[in-house]
Parts: structure tokens; C-alpha cells; sequence
């Protein structure tokens, strides 16, 4: 990943999206036959790209190491399947989250920035960024400001990812821009260019706490506005859909979309993920599916 | 000018709602002279899969509703279908009923809806008992639904299929049935029978198909929890033990034949729960 250049994106030069050619588009990403062994072996990938999220007031410490220890381990009678990408929690968690998976290459996420609305004074925001970085926090997920992009102030979206990327330090930022408050795929577009050109390590979709979160349409928006950055700068941005993934099928739709517009170079959770909470337990189930010839039930799968 | 006559497309019965089969296959149902009669759906694993997942989802909130209100819904399909009556009479005509045995067959099936219906609020204080135990515990057992019941229906038609969806359903159980292959018309228009008799969607779903074809996924499936196999052939049920035996589901078998009245076809899909509650200092 190159050092990125701070640059404001020329609004002008920015395209509108087609709205009946984008759904179609993405419609049609769903009509892929994926034969048995293509099918386990993209199963097992998804796996890997996952960011096992849990953002819930009840969250506890306990909650939270064992969904690291599932991260880590995802099949407890199978170590080839997994481990997940990263767990993805709370900063009052990301200590307990960090000791959990030391060593272990599963990454600690902590969403920051008064997540999920925003709407908190920006010097609370940083010092959250810098507080769950220093808690052990190997990407931050951050929230954009809504409200100020709704009514056009784009530069003040800007210079805040910009400060954000600063707190982050070392630290990996994916910015959320929250496409289902975004209400059109040309805000979302915008949106993405903005984070981009501020120094985004990965644009994301959705906090996962307002409907609708990701859809295929709104993730392929935001994939051809990546492409087009790297056209453009040569640098590369990773894709993160968050919220609403939460079947194995689908899961497949969105690599076969990933693929078909960045490229297999995107195969990888160096560059895509998926934020998600119940999508592990589906694929998992999936997985035995494929080995076993038996349809699974949730009762032989761990809740978290 | 004769009008175009409007032929009914026999479709699945699933999650409450009637799609046609994922696989887009079709048999051709003909009469006793060879006349077609329907293009009838022939139902896929995948169909089941998706039945299951339907009943999965609604087996939960059914088997919390009360006695009271299963009984009530029960009742209410008998009435749903006597009002249709006519229509199941000539659907079993167009499969080869005499019009005398069409009109008995639909009138055991109401009645057979009105008798189970009346063992909801019954059948549970019949099996359950107060334990005699040698120490000082209140002890008492009741019976619970399994889950989610899949089933094979006797080839007879309407009586069977209700025979085998009245018990299992007022047990609190969610089912996926495979109506009979020979007989299915009658199913799916029991299907709307149930659409329209407020039970939940996904409470009772029916596929139509084969039983060689899906018996091996019916039986294998880790999400299913029983399987009623109505059929007199001896393999297939070994099969079936078989398979089911990874999950330790319960298989029942039984002649292919409609079930008799008893609330002991209720009792093969119940799960006996016993409590030791302490009494006393």
C-alpha cells in the first residue's frame, strides 16, 4: 500500500451513476453457476475475509473472547477452514480483544468517532481513534458526519477523515459512510471519492444500524469508484460491505462481483472483507454441506 | 364462442407463500383414460431445503401459541374446508374417485380436522403425569413438540395427507410434507385451505415430487427432527433409520394407508420433558 496523497477529489469530474444499469448490473452478478469445488473453495475464502463483529450495548469481555477464540479458530474439528480476518468490536473491548487474538494474525478492529451516528464534537472523536489505537487497535472503523455531507459540506467531510487518518497512526482506516442514509448511489459515489482522496485504507458500506445496509448495488457503486481512483492515483483501496450480509449465497454473489470488477487481485482480506455477525455460522454450515452431502442445523454450531 | 378454459399451474406450498419448484421441473398428471390433467411440480432437495428453513423459522412462535388458539385454527381448516368441498370432491373425481367415495373421503377429512383440533387443549394433560420419587422433589412430566417434522403422505390422497398434517401440526410441530405423487391435486388446494384458515406461513409446507428422489435428503437433513414415513416399503424405512440415525431423529413408520383418528399419532411428535422441582426444607 503506497503512502497516499491527501487530495481533495474534483467534485466536477466525479461521473453520476445509472441507477437502473447499476441494479441490473449487480442483479445480474446473482445469476453465476458455481460448481461444488469452485463453491467449497470460495466458502473457505469468505471465511478468511471475515471481520466477526459484535456492536452491542451487551457486549462483556466474555462475549468478546469468544468470539475471538471462534474468530481464530472458526471449525474447532477442522484448523484448514479460517482463521477470520479480524474481530471487530467496541473500544472499551479492543484490550480484551487484542490479549485474546496476540499472535494469532486475526487483526483487532474497533469502530471509533462516536460510531454509529457521529454526532459528537470532533476533538471526543479523535481522542476515541486514539484511545482504542492505543488500547491495541490494528484498524479503525470510522463513522463520517452525515449530517454535514447531507448539507454539502463536503470539505468539512473531508478534513475530518483526513484528521482521523492522522490519529490512526500506524493503524489501518476504514471509513463507513453509511450508504443507507446516503439515500442516492451519486452521494454514495461522492461519499467514497471524498474518504478515498482523504486517505482511506477501506471504504465501508454500513455501521449495520441503519436499514437498508449493504446492498449488491451500493458495494458495486463504491467498487467502480475504487477502480476509478486507482486508475487515477495507482493506488489501492480496499471494500468492506457491512450490515444485511447475512446468508453464504450471498456472500458468494459479492465475491463473484469483487472479481468481475477489480479483479482476482481483490480475492484476498488484505483488500475486501465482510462485516458481519451471523454470516460465519451460514458459511460454516455451508462448508460442512459441501463435505458432508447433509444439510446442517444451527443447533451444531456455536451461537458466538 | 366457447371460453378459453383457465387451467390451475399446481404449484409448492411453502413458508406461506406458493412458488413454483427452484429445479423448473414438471410431470404430466394424467386421468384413468389417459386424458392430462395437470402439469404437477416435481419438487427438488433444494425445495426442501427451503421448506425446512420456512419451518425452522416458524416452528418457535407455533408451538408458543396457546392450546386454545391452535385448536381454534385447527378447527378453522375443517371449516375452510367444508365451504371448498365441491372442489376437493372434483378433484378426486378427476383422480379416479367414484362421486359416492369423493364426497366420504372429503367428509372424513373435515371431521378428522374437527377431532384433532379438539385434542389441542387435551392431549397434553392426558400425558402428562405427577411422578411418585423417593426424595423430596415435585415430579412431574409433559410432553413438548420435536421441531420440525418432515413427512411422507400415504399415496391416498386428501384423507392421507391430512391424516398425517392434522397431528403433527396440533403438536406444536412445524412440517414439510411430500404429498402423494400419484394423488396430488387435492394437496395443493389443501394448501390454500390452510393459507386461508390463519395458520402461520411456514407452519405446514407441501411439496410435491418423488419419494425416491428426496426421501434420502428428508431423512439426512441435520435440521429435521423427525420423519413420519407412511410407506410399505420395507428398504426405504431402513434407509431412512439410517440416515436419520446421525442426527438421532425420530422415524416413524407407518402403513401406506390414511392414519386412524388416535392422539397417539399427536404423541409420536412429542418430546416427554420431565422436572424435578424441589419441595419441602
Amino acid at each position: 500500500m503506497g503512502v497516499p496523497t491527501i487530495e481533495f477529489p474534483d467534485l466536477k469530474s466525479i461521473p453520476t451513476v445509472d441507477q437502473v444499469g447499476v441494479e441490473e448490473r449487480a442483479a445480474r452478478f446473482q445469476t453465476r453457476s458455481i460448481k461444488a469445488e469452485t463453491k467449497l473453495s470460495a466458502l473457505r475464502l469468505a471465511v478468511t475475509m471475515l471481520d466477526v463483529t459484535t456492536l452491542e450495548g451487551a457486549d462483556s469481555p466474555g462475549k468478546v473472547r469468544q468470539m475471538c477464540a471462534k474468530a481464530m479458530r472458526p471449525m474447532p474439528e477442522d484448523p484448514s477452514v479460517g482463521p477470520a480476518a479480524a474481530v471487530c468490536v467496541y473500544p472499551s473491548l479492543v484490550r480484551v480483544a487484542a490479549e485474546e487474538v496476540e499472535g494469532s494474525g486475526v487483526k483487532v478492529a474497533s469502530v471509533a468517532t462516536a460510531f454509529p451516528s457521529g454526532q459528537s464534537r470532533m476533538k471526543e472523536r479523535l481522542a476515541e481513534v486514539r484511545w482504542a489505537v492505543a488500547e491495541g487497535a490494528d484498524e479503525i472503523d470510522m463513522v463520517i458526519s452525515r449530517g454535514k455531507f447531507l448539507r454539502g459540506d463536503y470539505r468539512g467531510v473531508f478534513n475530518e477523515i483526513v484528521r482521523c487518518k492522522e490519529a490512526c497512526g500506524e493503524a489501518h482506516l476504514k471509513v463507513i459512510i453509511e450508504t443507507g442514509e446516503l439515500r442516492t448511489y451519486d452521494n454514495v459515489r461522492i461519499a467514497s471519492e471524498l474518504a478515498m482522496g482523504a486517505g482511506a485504507d477501506f471504504i465501508k458500506t454500513s455501521t449495520g444500524k441503519v436499514q437498508p445496509a449493504a446492498t449488491m448495488p451500493v458495494t458495486l457503486v463504491m467498487l467502480e469508484a475504487i477502480q476509478d481512483y486507482i486508475d487515477r492515483t495507482g493506488r489501492k483501496v480496499g471494500m468492506k460491505p457491512a450490515g444485511g450480509i447475512s446468508s453464504a449465497k450471498l456472500a458468494l454473489h459479492y465475491l463473484v462481483m469483487v472479481k468481475e470488477t477489480l479483479g482476482a487481485g481483490w480475492l484476498s482480506n488484505e483488500w475486501f472483507r465482510f462485516g458481519a455477525s451471523s454470516l460465519t455460522n451460514d458459511l460454516l454450515m455451508q462448508i460442512r454441506k459441501q463435505q458432508s452431502g447433509r444439510y446442517q442445523s444451527g443447533d451444531y454450531f456455536s451461537k458466538d | 364462442m366457447s371460453r378459453l378454459s383457465i387451467n390451475k399451474t399446481y404449484k409448492l406450498y411453502i413458508g406461506g407463500k406458493f412458488p413454483r419448484t427452484e429445479s423448473g421441473r414438471y410431470y404430466e398428471l394424467t386421468g384413468k383414460k389417459g386424458e392430462f390433467l395437470a402439469n404437477v411440480s416435481q419438487g427438488s432437495k433444494k425445495d426442501f431445503r427451503n421448506a425446512v428453513v420456512a419451518a425452522r423459522k416458524a416452528q418457535g412462535g407455533w408451538a408458543k401459541s396457546s392450546a386454545y388458539l391452535k385448536g381454534q385454527i385447527l378447527y378453522r381448516v375443517a371449516e375452510m374446508l367444508e365451504g371448498r368441498s365441491d372442489q376437493f370432491v372434483e378433484e378426486l373425481r378427476m383422480e379416479g374417485r367414484t362421486a359416492a367415495a369423493a364426497r366420504k373421503e372429503v367428509e372424513t377429512s373435515i371431521d378428522l380436522f374437527v377431532h384433532y383440533a379438539g385434542w389441542s387443549d387435551k392431549y397434553p394433560a392426558l400425558f402428562s403425569s405427577v411422578n411418585p420419587v423417593a426424595s423430596s422433589h415435585f415430579n412431574f412430566s409433559n410432553p413438548e413438540p420435536t421441531g420440525v417434522v418432515a413427512a411422507v403422505a400415504p399415496m391416498s390422497g386428501l384423507l392421507g395427507l391430512c391424516s398425517v398434517v392434522a397431528p403433527i401440526m396440533v403438536g406444536g410441530n412445524a412440517s414439510v410434507v411430500l404429498a402423494s405423487s400419484e394423488r396430488p391435486l387435492t394437496a395443493i388446494t389443501f394448501a390454500e385451505v390452510l393459507n386461508s384458515s390463519d395458520v402461520p406461513g411456514g407452519v405446514v409446507n407441501l411439496v410435491t415430487g418423488f419419494a425416491d428422489e428426496l426421501l434420502p435428503v428428508m431423512s439426512s437433513h441435520m435440521d429435521v427432527n423427525a420423519l413420519l414415513l407412511c410407506s410399505d416399503d420395507a428398504k426405504a424405512a431402513a434407509g431412512a433409520r439410517e440416515q436419520g440415525a446421525e442426527n438421532v431423529k425420530r422415524v416413524v413408520v407407518k402403513p401406506d394407508a390414511p392414519l386412524e383418528e388416535s392422539p397417539y399419532h399427536v404423541m409420536d411428535f412429542q418430546e416427554i420433558k420431565t422436572t424435578w422441582h424441589p419441595v419441602g426444607v
